[in-house]
């Protein structure tokens, strides 16, 4: 008997993995809202806090969705999550690629391609604020996502730098 | 030379793309283009930007796609899994032996500070992303239009992210088809 929990995890992701027009960054808000608000799985600090590891960890950006899970249902419920965002739209990719490139020059192709531009920016721009809001509860913490986004901004420092820096300050308890 | 169709095998893709998910920090994209094109000479400059450009419009972690049209192109299906595994196996195990160590030491002050350090940064640098993405869309006021009413909808309205794509992925693909030269 598969419990009930990991059921609805299952199907929550299997969702997630068709709407995930640009990539997993731009559907954090919408995991927050369900995680947090509608399912009651964890608080605003839980996920922060599950952002951050994941952030944390090498690999891509996507590992937040195993996070959850494992939040939610331990490590079977870890490794179910991202199999669960990753089969769908995988299928999808699969089915597509071909005929991508063979229409490589169609209009509709390039139609599309515009049109889904400014929705995923949106998407993304909407995840960056609502991690901000989740994540942030002091000057400090609003300084260093606002310096971080400058600094990423304007030079092309490895990302890394600025994980590291932002963690000894918040080990000394200044976040 | 370009890799031919044939000379990539189901476990070059696999161990290939465990090198990429075990590269990067927050995102891996930027080492997957210098493996593949660079250092294994999968596919040249072009078609990887097209591979990117496919991955990023299919809905999905875009790495993810990126490893099943790249595994699809060179051995099938059994390339696609060989390849997909290969990218997710490590990070998974790494991220949720990290999850299972930090739940013995969650209470520990400067372990929670440090991740609240890590949030706010990793905050920004997203916000960072979105704006650089975002600058090619400036020259289209409609482009524009519809990135500020997708961020309304989502960050400050919080609707379901389902609704905001029904009503914004038609509309917008119809303008861009309208507007089209």
């Amino acid at each position: 008997m598969i419990p009930q929990v990991l059921i609805e995890l299952i199907a929550q992701f299997l969702l997630l993995s068709i709407l995930s027009i640009g990539g997993a960054n731009a559907i954090i808000p919408e995991m927050h809202r369900r995680a947090v608000d509608v399912q009651h799985w964890m608080t605003d600090a839980d996920f922060a806090q599950l952002f951050a590891l994941s952030q944390a960890a090498p690999g891509p950006n996507v590992l937040i969705v195993s996070l959850i899970g494992w939040k939610v249902a331990g490590l079977v419920g870890g490794i179910v999550a991202m199999v669960a965002m990753s089969g769908p739209s995988s299928v999808l990719t699969y089915a597509v690629a071909h005929a991508w490139e063979r229409f490589r020059d169609a209009p509709w192709r390039i139609a599309i391609q515009q049109g889904l531009a400014p929705v995923t920016v949106g998407l993304i721009l909407a995840s960056g604020y609502v991690l901000t809001r989740t994540a942030d509860h002091s000057w400090v913490a609003y300084a260093l996502t606002g310096v971080t986004l400058l600094l990423g901004l304007v030079t092309s420092l490895h990302p890394l730098w600025f994980l590291a820096v932002a963690a000894v300050i918040g080990a000394f308890g200044w976040v | 030379m370009i890799a031919s169709q044939s000379s990539v095998t189901t476990s070059a893709l696999f161990f290939g793309f465990l090198k990429i998910g075990l590269s990067g920090f927050g995102g891996v994209m930027p080492f997957a283009r210098r493996m593949i094109v660079d250092e294994r000479r999968w596919l040249s400059e072009l078609e990887f930007l097209d591979v990117l450009s496919l991955s990023q419009f299919l809905p999905g972690p875009n790495i993810v796609n990126v490893s099943v049209i790249i595994g699809r192109r060179f051995c099938g299906v059994a390339g696609s899994l060989a390849a997909c595994t290969g990218l997710l196996l490590m990070p998974l195990v790494i991220v949720l032996a990290l999850a299972t160590l930090y739940a013995h030491v969650a209470q520990v002050e400067a372990v929670r500070g440090a991740l609240s350090g890590v949030s706010a940064s990793a905050s920004g640098l997203i916000l960072a992303t979105a704006l650089k993405l975002a600058r090619p869309l400036r020259q289209n006021a409609w482009q524009v239009g519809i990135c500020v009413v997708a961020f309304v909808g989502i960050a400050l309205l919080r609707a379901p992210l389902l609704w905001v794509l029904a009503v914004l992925c038609p509309l917008s693909i119809a303008i861009a088809w309208w507007r089209r030269r």
